[in-house]
């Protein structure tokens, strides 16, 4: 119990440390705070992006049209062909016809298509897989391309999976983003750490007098990183989470506009833990290289 | 207790603070160090819980010798000596008590404890009514019996003290000189550097001249 009453003597004097310049503390954990917020505000909207993309892909769909001569049982057929295959899921034959009539209801359209000679529309399949794989939507499309009057195949989803790749870049650069703070909130502890240090000078060299071990002195220092990363930690998750709050209905508004439903959500439970987790663990790390400089800087 | 060889000490580049010291100082022994300003009494006294080393020779101290001490095993030494500096080292951003408790925390002893402890020290030296007050607060003479009572604390077998009385009035150094004494009295080993052993009646004296020893 002696490690215990040593790591809570340390942070009640580390706390009491925080609590004593309170505009220092303030100043670093907005710093701290503000450079969080970026990278776990970025995570958390590729998140919702990410889902929205999902949701469209979910039921990756191909549209195969045939050609404008083709007989309807030439359609058929290839219906057939398709059902039989283990990857469709589904398929849903759209007659000419009645594409011809639903685009003549609609407005504006009417008078051209009432001006055609003919009707322009083929038959078309919509293909619904079960394989959710682009790949397996790619190899399907290719294959049924080759096959007798079939003018062309077109791969509904292709949006979603633009997405997709849009989303892995993105969180690439999040990473990159965190990565940069991150490295920026070690050296905002290390330095604030040295800066302590330099104003307790006499405290470790009295402490070291009197038989204090290098570990008893560092525990309040990397207890005072520790517990500004986390505080720090915490400013970041207010500001994402103000910031989807105060968003939450313009982005809904925006989205659906596009017929999209995206309703921003708080940071999860587990993300804030990686959160206030990571944010106390560079703090520590900060402080903890700062103490490894400093005590060997020091003469015994 | 501490055996000191044919100690030299010098400060780089060239300044020679001790030569060739020898001396045996038993366990319980109230020792005073008298010499000039500069005669290498502060020196001295710092070679026993290794804050210097010497150049030459070797310092034992119950058998260790210190100057050989790796960092590793320093801080037990120190633990075992109460050090009263000549200018104090005082920590001015915490109470009286919470100087008092610091080498007690360093040790680890339990918070009750250390407190009833910290507390009993500061009777000692008259300082219990004033254990709140920072340091700054205190006088010249309380200071100086707060760095008493932390350099005693934690008990330790062997207590060194560099001119405690240095800057105090005849009276106020009587009462300090007379806490010393009070050590020796329950066994504990003392030296203290200091200008007037008259205060320390039935010490043993060391006196140095320019670093060395006088018979
Ligand atoms: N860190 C140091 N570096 C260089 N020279 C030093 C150092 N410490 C002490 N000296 C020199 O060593 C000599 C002995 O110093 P010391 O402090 O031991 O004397 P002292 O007897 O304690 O004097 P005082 O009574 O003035 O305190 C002095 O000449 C001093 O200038
Ligand atoms: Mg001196």
């Amino acid at each position: 119990m002696n490690w215990l009453r040593n790591q809570w003597q340390a942070c009640r004097l580390a706390l009491s440390r925080l609590a004593t310049a309170p505009v220092n503390t303030l100043l670093s954990v907005l710093g701290i705070g503000i450079a969080l917020a970026l990278p776990a505000g970025g995570h958390l909207l590729l998140d919702h992006v990410a889902a929205l993309g999902r949701g469209a892909a979910a039921a990756p769909q191909l549209t195969v049209f045939m050609s404008v001569e083709a007989e309807r049982k030439a359609a058929l057929d290839i219906e057939a062909r398709l059902l039989g295959r283990p990857d469709v899921a589904q398929t849903e034959l759209l007659e000419r016809e009645a594409t011809l009539k639903r685009m003549k209801a609609s407005d504006g359209l009417a008078d051209v298509i009432g001006a055609l000679p003919k009707n322009p529309f083929p038959d078309a399949i919509v293909v619904t897989l079960a394989d959710e794989s682009p790949a397996a939507l790619e190899s399907l499309a290719a294959e049924a391309r080759k096959w007798p009057r079939v003018e062309q195949v077109q791969i509904d989803a292709d949006w979603a999976h633009r997405l997709a790749a849009f989303v892995r870049l993105a969180r690439t650069g999040v990473l990159l983003l965190a990565t940069l703070l991150g490295l920026g909130l070690i050296t905002i502890t290390f330095n604030t750490i040295r800066l302590q240090v330099l104003t307790r000078q006499t405290e470790v060299e009295v402490s070291r007098l009197l038989g204090a071990t290098d570990a008893f002195i560092r525990r309040p220092f990397l207890w005072y990183g520790a517990l500004l990363g986390l505080l720090g930690g915490i400013v970041g998750w207010l500001i994402v989470a103000g910031a989807t709050l105060w968003l939450r209905l313009p982005v809904a508004e925006l989205a659906q506009l596009y017929g999209l439903e995206l309703l921003l959500t708080l940071p999860s439970a587990k993300s804030t833990g990686v959160l206030l987790g990571a944010a106390a663990g560079l703090g520590w790390l900060g402080a903890a290289l700062s103490m490894r400089q400093q005590l060997s800087a020091n003469t015994r | 207790m501490i055996q000191l060889d044919r100690i030299s000490k010098r400060y780089p580049p060239d300044m020679t603070a001790l030569t060739d010291v020898s001396a045996d100082i038993g366990a319980g022994e109230l020792v005073t160090i008298v010499g000039h300003s500069g005669a290498g009494k502060s020196t001295l006294l710092k070679l026993i819980p290794a804050i210097e080393r010497p150049t030459s020779g070797t310092v034992l101290v119950n058998g260790q010798n210190v100057g050989a001490l790796s960092a590793r095993a320093l801080p037990f030494l120190r633990r075992n000596i109460g050090l009263v500096f000549q200018d104090q080292k005082l920590l001015f951003d915490r109470s009286a008590l919470a100087n008092v408790l610091l080498p007690l925390e360093i040790v680890g002893f339990p918070h009750k404890e250390a407190q009833r402890r910290a507390e009993a020290a500061l009777d000692k030296v008259g300082l219990l009514k004033r254990a709140r007050a920072l340091p700054i607060a205190l006088s010249g003479g309380e200071q100086q019996r707060l760095a008493i009572a932390r350099a005693v604390v934690h008990r330790p077998g062997l207590l060194i003290a560099d001119e405690p009385t240095a800057y105090l009035d005849a009276e106020t150094a009587q009462d300090v000189a007379a806490i010393f004494m009070e050590f020796h009295r329950v066994g504990v080993t003392v030296m203290v550097a200091t200008y007037d052993d008259s205060l320390f009646p039935g010490a043993r004296r060391l006196r140095l001249d320019h670093g060395r020893l006088l018979a």
